[in-house]
Parts: structure tokens; C-alpha cells; sequence
């Protein structure tokens, strides 16, 4: 299918200070893509240029295959949620939702439908006179949704728009906006910083990094497979081990220099395979080991696990999820937080395990500042 | 002991407090209430400490028709109200440019309507009177308003512009992304947005056409007489009763007029104003 947005070398400067830094990027009619990333990363930059409120400095924008950077914003049939909502203060609800019905020249009574519509899509029934002021967050967020989703846009922009709200009904509102956004059809863009609100609503997730793309692909991808360190440490694995590889056959032989007793061969196959450790096609000698808290687990003092890589540690600090424990543990390579459902005590002696398949090898980075190792004993 | 030294600084900021109410209170409503003793006062002479006689004949006086007053009142009423209604002509298009912070010279542009009142009034108003007379305003309801709004206008384009600085740059965005031109964005959006800001700006150069005295003398005076100069006239022919008669006159139209706008000022949109 022809993408209904194609983003072409996309370059976006404010003075010397250069925000984006060559995008390209298609985009499928009818998928929902997230822009991922840190604040600074250029995501919002990305999402006002489409919408045609920053100028582009170099490159192209088409929808549809027409040129839209030559239009204003008016022009573009995208409809846009803003993270402060900017709803009108002076208009009721319903005008509000009718704002680009007007502008349309639509009938004043077929408004009033359209505007009764929207409001029982979103559960808002009845408060077509209330003023904006008296509503809640979550209220507000729903109107603002309903204002761009009542001129039928082809293209909904997300700006963060669940950012501002409370933790619960955030949740409760990505699957709503999802499940608005399959039933019509939309092309949806979210911006955001949280990970797992790009999991949980996308199908192609875009990690931006200093106004480039670090990786995009489906959740899955980007999760299990990250492309760079970056991504690797964005999307959750935080745990850094410092390791030497070697490549042996179709696998990989781990080996961590601070604790010799430890390494551990990791099969390769097919890079799509979830089983096996994703490993960056150039790690080969010094190389950096990703990996998640709540993928590693531990043992007591002295065990052994098969297929995992395994390090003697110290527990330091114990703090309560939930869903278990999260411990900080001291070792001879660094210190880790690793997930466990039973609680340890501080200075318990453990031995840290790390699924080969949990591991995220990647060529080091030499000028990345090593985590200082504790000696525990 | 330690129970009367704590307490004597606390009675003592109470009284301090007190005394400085009543001098403020004093300060404030002294003079106007002196005006209301005199408007009902036929004879006040010194060293009486209120008047010798009360009653209404200098009220009958200031309301005989060839007295003139009434006249006056009107004739100041709409001088103001042509020249709220210039100063926002003005100051909506000027304001709005100026809130924009990539205008070239701003400052500049602020500064120079601050300008005329930099300088002594009397020297303004007497050369704008002579570039007046050359113009044929000179003597005109036209030449008294433009009087007045130059020196309103320094308000009303401060105050414009800070109302349009305040407005929500996403709330315009929003309007221009579903399907707004720049200009049906600011009509729908801008304009009621800083529309408080602009009440509060017609308000202050509504009292400041009102009270202007200097700019109509040279620029009005013989054929416009409006009521500051009725009532300057009779304070310097010493008429007290007359002259504040006609002060408390001017109260009214100033105070009809702040109810009508203050219709569309509330506190909350009222404290957004000079942000």
C-alpha cells in the first residue's frame, strides 16, 4: 500500500541549532505510529512540522504524494490533540466540537448532530452547554479528541496527550483512543516519552534520538531486538556488563573480564528469533551487555543455572514493586537492579542469573563511562 | 513577664496598624468626603467647622440649562466614548502587533507611544493646538477626541499588547489546524481571548477623556466645553458648591461605564492582564 505520508530527508533548524537531523520515514494509511523519545529528541518538532506550524529547513513532506510543506496549516487536513488540550475558554463544549464544522459551512443543525455524536462517542453526553473551565482532565482530553476527530481528518497528530492526566485513566484512555482509531480508520502520530504507552497503542514504534531515528519497528522489535545501545537502554535495559566476545561457530562465547568464572555461549539463529540473544552484527572483542531488571533473576549464593550467565553478588538495597522486589545488587562488575518475587535481605549473598535470551550484546562503546565496580566482599 | 513581652509588640502592631488604616482611610475619602459636605452646603465660611447653612439651591443653579452643566456632560460623554472607540481601533491592530516578540524594534515602537507623555502636557497640547488651528480641528468634537486618545493611547496599546502576549499560542494553532485562515483565527480565537485586557484598556482611557483638562483648553475651548472645564471654572472663581457639583457629575458617567464593562471582567481573567 502507498504510504499517506512520505517524510524525505526532513530537516528542522530554530537559528544555527539544527532540531532534526534528516528524517525519513513512511507511513502507512490506517497505522498508528508512536514517535518515541527523551525530551529534546526533536519528536515534537516532528509532529509541528507536519502539521505545518514549523517551517522545515531542508527536505520533503508529501500526503497523499502532494507536496505539504508549501501549504499552511489550514491546508493540511490533519487534525491535531495538543498536550495542553487548547480548548477555548470563551466557547461552550459544543462549540468547541462544532469549531471546524463552522469553518466548513455545515448547516447549524446538522453541527448539532454531528456534535451529539462525537460527545456519545466519548461518553460526554449531555454537556454540550458546559463551559471547559468546569471540566476535568480527563474531560478536557476527551473534548479535545472530540474537536479534531468531528472534522473527520484522514490524519490524527497525538502530542502527548495523555501526558497530563492521571495515571488511571491514562491507561484506560490508550485503549480507548486505539480502539477510536481502528474503528474509523484513522492515520494516527503520537508523540510521546513513555514506552509503554508506544507499545500498548502503536504498530510501528519510531525511537528518535538527537533529531535522527535510532529504530523503528513493530513493539516487538524494538523491544526484544534494539538496534543500538540507545534504544536498548531506552526501552528499559538499564544493566550494563562489560564483557569480551568472541565469535564461535553460529554463536557467540560471553566472557565477563572481572570475574573470570563467568561466561557463557550464546547461540545465534535468525535475528527474528525471540529464544536466542540479539546481538549486534559487529560485536566481536570488547563489547557491552544490555539487559533488563525484571528479565534476570537470582539465586542463592553458589548455584548454578544452566544457559544463564551467572556472577556472585552482594544485595545492597531492596525495594518493594508490587510484583515483587527490585534489589540492587553489588558485584566485581558493577552493580545491578535485578527484579525478584520473594524478598531478600540487605547483605544476603546471591548469585545474579541472566538468560542468554534476555541479552542485548553490542559493540562498547569506548568513550561510555563504566560503572564503577563495588567489591562486595 | 515573658507573656507581656510577647504581647506587648502585638498590641502595639495592632495600634500601628489601626493609625495607618485611618491615615489611608483619611488620605482617600477625606477630600471626597469634603466635596460631599460642600455640594449640600449653601454658606461654609472659616473658622466654622461645618457648614452654616444646608440645602439644595447650588443644585438648582448647576442644573438650570443656562448654566450649561448638563450640556457639558453630555458633550464630555461623547468625546470619551468617540475616543475609546479610536484608541481601540488603534490599539487592537498596534497591540496585536507588538505582542508578536519577533517584531523588529518592538521597544521602540512601545516607547514611542510612552512619548507624548514624556514631555510637560501644556507644551504638547499648546503646539498640538497650533497644527490643530492649521487643520480647521481646532475647536471641534474631532480635535478634542484626538487629543484625548493621544494620550490614551499609551495605556490602551501597553495594555492591547500584553492582552494579546497572553493569549495561548496553541489555542490560535488549534483553530488554524482545523481549517482557520490566520485572520478567522484571530477574529474567533485572539480577539474574545484578549478581550478583558481590551475592557480593561477602554475603562482607563474612558476616565483619562473624562478628567483630561489641558489638551481640551487649548485644542476645545470657546466652542467645546466639557465638564472638567465647568468645574475648573468655578473652583477658580471660588464657587466650591459648584464646582463640586460638578465633580460628583463626572462621577457618574465613570461609574455607568465601569458597570457596563465590568460585565465582561471577571477577577480570574482580570489578573491575566499585564502578563
Amino acid at each position: 500500500m502507498a504510504p499517506i505520508i512520505s517524510i524525505s530527508g526532513l530537516r528542522v533548524a530554530y537559528g544555527n541549532h539544527e532540531v532534526l537531523k534528516g528524517i525519513d520515514l513512511a507511513i502507512a494509511p490506517g497505522s498508528f505510529v508512536a514517535l518515541l523519545g527523551a525530551s529534546g529528541c526533536g519528536k515534537t518538532t516532528l509532529l509541528r512540522t507536519l502539521a505545518g506550524f514549523t517551517p522545515a529547513s531542508g527536505g520533503s513532506i508529501r500526503v497523499e504524494g502532494r507536496d505539504a510543506l508549501t501549504l499552511p496549516p489550514e491546508r493540511r487536513g490533519m487534525a491535531m490533540v495538543f498536550q495542553s488540550y487548547a480548548l477555548w475558554s470563551h466557547m461552550t463544549v459544543a462549540q468547541n466540537i462544532g469549531y471546524g464544522l463552522k469553518l466548513r459551512g455545515m448547516p447549524r443543525d446538522k453541527i448539532g448532530q454531528r456534535v451529539a455524536a462525537q460527545l456519545a462517542m466519548l461518553g460526554l453526553t449531555g454537556y454540550e452547554q458546559r463551559s471547559v473551565a468546569e471540566l476535568s482532565g480527563g474531560q478536557r482530553q476527551r473534548v479535545a479528541l472530540g474537536r479534531a476527530l468531528a472534522v473527520e481528518p484522514k490524519i490524527l497528530l497525538l502530542d502527548e496527550p495523555l501526558s497530563n492526566l492521571d495515571a488511571r485513566i491514562r491507561v484506560q484512555m490508550r485503549h480507548e483512543i486505539r480502539s477510536i482509531q481502528k474503528k474509523l480508520g484513522l492515520t494516527a502520530i503520537l508523540v510521546t516519552h513513555d514506552r509503554e504507552e508506544a507499545m500498548v497503542m502503536a504498530d510501528l514504534v519510531v525511537v528518535l534520538d538527537q533529531g535522527r531515528i535510532a529504530q523503528m519497528g513493530t513493539p516487538e522489535a524494538v523491544f526484544q531486538r534494539p538496534a543500538s545501545p540507545f534504544v536498548a537502554a531506552f526501552m528499559g535495559a538499564e544493566n550494563i556488563i562489560d564483557c569480551e566476545a568472541k565469535r564461535n561457530g553460529a554463536g557467540i562465547d560471553l566472557r565477563i573480564p572481572a570475574i573470570p568464572a563467568s561466561q557463557l555461549h550464546c547461540p545465534m539463529s535468525s535475528s527474528e528469533d525471540v529464544a536466542s540473544a540479539s546481538v549486534a552484527a559487529d560485536a566481536d572483542g570488547p563489547v557491552q551487555v544490555h539487559f533488563r531488571s525484571e528479565a534476570a533473576f537470582l539465586r542463592e549464593a553458589g548455584a548454578s543455572v544452566a544457559a544463564t550467565l551467572q556472577f556472585p553478588g552482594r544485595i545492597s538495597q531492596v525495594s518493594y514493586l508490587g510484583s515483587g522486589y527490585r534489589c540492587e545488587v553489588n558485584t566485581d562488575c558493577g552493580a545491578f537492579f535485578v527484579d525478584h518475587p520473594t524478598r531478600f535481605a540487605p547483605d544476603d549473598g546471591v548469585t545474579v542469573c541472566i538468560p542468554g535470551n534476555a541479552l542485548h550484546v553490542f559493540r562498547r562503546d569506548l568513550s561510555r563511562q563504566a560503572a564503577p565496580a563495588k567489591a562486595f566482599q | 513577664m515573658s507573656a507581656l513581652t510577647q504581647r506587648l509588640p502585638k498590641l502595639g502592631g495592632a495600634i500601628l496598624r489601626s493609625v495607618l488604616i485611618g491615615l489611608l482611610a483619611v488620605a482617600i475619602f477625606g477630600p471626597l468626603l469634603n466635596m460631599l459636605i460642600w455640594t449640600v452646603a449653601e454658606a461654609w465660611y472659616f473658622p466654622a467647622k461645618l457648614p452654616i447653612r444646608w440645602g439644595f439651591q447650588f443644585w438648582h443653579r448647576v442644573f438650570r440649562p443656562e448654566a450649561g452643566a448638563m450640556a457639558a456632560l453630555w458633550t464630555s460623554i461623547i468625546i470619551a466614548l468617540m475616543t475609546v472607540a479610536l484608541s481601540l481601533l488603534v490599539s487592537i491592530p498596534a497591540g496585536y502587533a507588538l505582542s508578536r516578540r519577533t517584531l523588529p524594534l518592538r521597544g521602540v515602537f512601545l516607547l514611542i507611544f510612552l512619548l507624548p507623555q514624556a514631555f510637560p502636557a501644556i507644551a504638547v497640547h499648546m503646539n498640538i493646538a497650533r497644527i490643530f488651528y492649521g487643520l480647521g480641528l481646532n475647536g471641534t468634537l474631532w480635535g478634542v477626541m484626538l487629543v484625548h486618545a493621544i494620550q490614551g493611547l499609551v495605556f490602551s496599546v501597553w495594555i492591547a499588547s500584553a492582552a494579546f502576549a497572553s493569549v495561548d499560542s496553541e489555542q490560535v494553532e488549534a483553530a488554524r489546524n482545523l481549517g482557520a485562515t490566520p485572520w478567522r483565527a484571530f477574529v474567533s480565537v485572539s480577539l474574545p481571548q484578549a478581550a478583558p485586557g481590551l475592557m480593561a484598556s477602554a475603562i482607563f482611557v474612558f476616565l483619562i477623556s473624562l478628567d483630561e483638562f489641558s489638551g481640551t483648553f487649548f485644542v476645545g475651548v470657546p466652542e467645546v466645553r466639557t465638564l472638567p472645564l465647568t468645574m475648573l471654572n468655578a473652583a477658580l472663581e471660588g464657587n466650591y458648591q459648584i464646582a463640586s457639583i460638578t465633580a460628583l457629575l463626572l462621577l457618574v458617567p465613570s461609574i455607568a461605564f465601569m458597570l457596563f464593562v465590568e460585565k465582561f471582567l471577571k477577577a480570574d481573567v482580570l489578573a491575566k492582564v499585564g502578563t
